[in-house]
């Protein structure tokens, strides 16, 4: 086996000439490769940003939630269409979603035990998001909640806050 | 009755027609039985000769032509369907229901494509288990293995792809479950979950993405790669035979 493998390289007819001088047919060759190296990026670049769509036809991720006075003191109040509980105590409102943070299922509160719970995995979250157990990693997230002009609720789901902050009303 | 069929076939055979098509002559020697194997488009990746103990049940219990079975059974019945099924939001959920109650054995088709494709993952599985058992992944099979299991791979994704396709709550819910773990990838998690979902929703992007996935691209490369994967069989020298195969005994 070792021995034909080393008559074969000795023998070779096509053993590299000692000139490391580049032909004319390297040149164009690795010009070409080049090229079509380019040309291939640049596809995968333009495809990528093709599957990426610009405009999503998705629901707002803002909304109003009505009057505060809809809301009475120390209650936890699930806006299904939104994903969200719009909780209130006396020190104020805050918004929490309603998406559990394992695996994005749809939370419900339980007023008799006081407490969120996941009905997929079984995740069990305060009220104010903090979880007490389950697999969920992470607490429910808090949504930025703030007053319009004419005094209703409005919730922007986008942006993220910390749970200290409550809107006083 | 057998005879004269048998002239009946014997005279095709001599015709122009089937000799402009086959080429030759009736396979009755070894030579011509090779040729009729090589000359065919659909058998050329066979092997001419096999061994006998290999076409034994208890040599491969024929799973994998078993699970390439319920791939055709699944290709034909998903075409079937596709008549009827629109992949757009209000459409899917209703044209699966009108398969279930409405067209004419849509039912019978729809619970075939169903159960052909818990079949085909259970068959994959086995086959894998099987192999794995039997040591048909060791050498020269190496290559063959790695085919297998993107094989594997794909029959997943094809029944997680189509799975959404009904549109229920129990396909919305699969789906959002199983993109959120997608998303749980570290740095490209959720551009991955926001490409094949076309948007941060399950919504008629993702019904759209995920029938193209599973009516186009996942079962072109399936078929391509159970095309190398049985060509491979037969050129790493056929099924792998253990010793007990030859006498049924260890």
């Amino acid at each position: 086996m070792s021995d034909a493998k080393t008559s074969s390289v000795a023998g070779s007819p096509n053993a590299i000439p000692a000139s490391k001088e580049v032909t004319r047919r390297d040149f164009l060759n690795e010009i070409t490769m080049g090229a079509l190296g380019i040309a291939g990026l640049g596809s995968v670049a333009v495809t990528y940003q093709y599957f990426s769509p610009n405009v999503l036809f998705e629901p707002s991720t803002t909304f109003r939630a009505g009057n505060p006075d809809l809301y009475p003191v120390h209650s936890v109040t699930f806006l299904q269409d939104q994903q969200v509980y719009i909780v209130r105590l006396p020190e104020g409102f805050y918004a929490v979603s309603a998406v559990c943070t394992h695996l994005g299922c749809i939370t419900q509160w339980k007023p008799d035990v006081d407490m969120i719970a996941c009905p997929c995995h079984g995740s069990k979250f305060h009220p104010d998001g903090v979880k007490i157990e389950g697999p969920a990693p992470r607490p429910l997230p808090h949504f930025s909640i703030s007053l319009t002009a004419d005094g209703e609720l409005l919730v922007d789901k986008l942006q993220i806050i910390k749970p200290s902050q409550v809107l006083k009303v | 009755m057998a005879t004269s069929f048998q002239s009946a076939l014997q005279n095709l055979r001599e015709t122009k027609v089937w000799k402009s098509i086959f080429r030759r002559g009736p396979a009755n020697t070894n030579r011509t039985r090779s040729l009729a194997i090589f000359g065919n488009l659909f058998l050329h990746w066979m092997p001419v000769k096999v061994r006998e103990k290999s076409l034994r049940v208890r040599a491969s219990y024929y799973l994998g032509s078993i699970s390439f079975i319920l791939f055709i059974v699944l290709f034909v019945t998903g075409i079937l369907l596709m008549f009827y099924y629109h992949p757009a939001a209000p459409n899917a959920y209703r044209d699966m229901k009108d398969l279930q109650f409405v067209v004419s054995n849509g039912v019978f088709l729809r619970n075939l494509h169903r159960l052909a494709a818990h079949l085909m993952v259970f068959a994959v599985f086995w086959h894998m288990f099987h192999v794995f058992y039997r040591g048909g992944y060791k050498p020269p099979h190496e290559f063959n293995w790695v085919v297998g299991v993107v094989l594997l791979l794909v029959t997943l994704f094809l029944s997680y792809t189509g799975y959404l396709l009904p549109w229920d709550q129990l396909a919305f819910w699969a789906v959002t479950v199983g993109t959120n773990i997608i998303s749980a990838m570290p740095f490209i998690g959720n551009k991955v979950r926001f490409l094949l979902l076309g948007g941060n929703i399950v919504g008629e992007n993702a019904l759209l993405r995920f029938y193209v996935l599973h009516v186009v691209i996942l079962p072109l490369a399936a078929f391509v790669l159970i095309g190398i994967h049985f060509w491979r069989v037969q050129k790493d020298g056929g099924l792998t035979v253990k010793p007990k195969d030859e006498d049924g005994k260890e």
